[in-house]
């Protein structure tokens, strides 16, 4: 993982994000966001966790993403009257920021460079699924049913 | 070389931004944005301490990162099935529109 890259991402990231934040048209906030999770994924290859992000780039910018645009296109005669903002949010979040960076300052971390590992490959990924993770997987598995179900009744046209 | 507390510090600032959309948009869709976000600086937390941890070999960070990218995928789905069904009952995404539980 070299300097250059991990600042380039950074302010990829970063920025898409803040855009995604701040922008005025939701539509355009919907595409930073979606920029920031390349970002978001960029550093997660960085880091040797190759699975991880392309997992994130199939979950968020193919279908969370495209999902968060059908939203604003159902609901688009309300989005451009939306307009207050509240700045009390801006003073708690940059509070929250300066205390998380008191905090990281202050801490003695273990090891300060990654020790180097082999890859870890999809198929170590799936026995490990299969076998310690079996458990969790099939929660998950009941937990996306019922979002599943459980969305599509909230949008079902009401019977009158 | 970048080292693990210039991540944390990426990973604050994401956590921020995103705590900053939820408190400070009105639209309801932006709140959810906002949500997405903090989830998404935790994962990049829970990678950064697994490859800088002592035993990356076992890829336990990995595994946690992956189940809440699932579990955020779901609750970004009934969030926003919530929002259109709020948006056909009352015609406003606003949530300070949104008042009739106030006393």
């Amino acid at each position: 993982m070299n300097t250059v890259a991990f600042a380039a991402v950074a302010i990829l990231t970063l920025t898409a994000a803040l855009a995604a934040a701040m922008l005025k048209k939701l539509m355009h906030a919907a595409l930073s966001f979606a920029v920031m999770f390349v970002g978001i994924s960029a550093f997660f290859f960085l880091l040797g966790a190759e699975f991880v992000g392309l997992v994130q780039i199939f979950v968020y910018v193919g279908a969370v993403a495209v999902l968060i645009v059908f939203t604003i296109l159902l609901t688009r005669h309300d989005v451009e009257k939306v307009r207050s903002f509240n700045w009390g949010g801006v003073v708690v979040a940059i509070a929250v920021f300066g205390g998380l960076v008191w905090a990281i300052s202050k801490t003695k971390l273990v090891s300060v460079a990654p020790p180097p590992i082999e890859p870890i490959t999809v198929q170590r990924i799936g026995e490990l699924l299969m076998t310690n993770y079996v458990w969790p997987l099939q929660c998950v598995g009941v937990l996306l049913t019922a979002a599943l179900i459980g969305a599509l009744i909230l949008v079902m046209e009401e019977k009158s | 070389m970048p080292t693990l507390s210039m991540l944390l510090v990426v990973s604050a600032a994401l956590f921020c931004i995103g705590l900053l959309a939820a408190l400070s948009r009105r639209h309801a869709i932006f709140i959810l944005i906002g949500i997405e976000m903090m989830l998404a600086a935790a994962n990049l937390n829970f990678i950064a301490f697994w490859r800088f941890g002592p035993q990356p070999a076992q890829p336990t960070g990995i595994m946690v990162a992956i189940f809440a990218i699932a579990i955020a995928a779901a609750e970004a789905a009934v969030g926003l099935a919530m929002v259109i069904a709020v948006y056909r009952h009352f015609r406003t995404t606003s949530v300070d529109q949104l008042d009739q539980l106030k006393g």
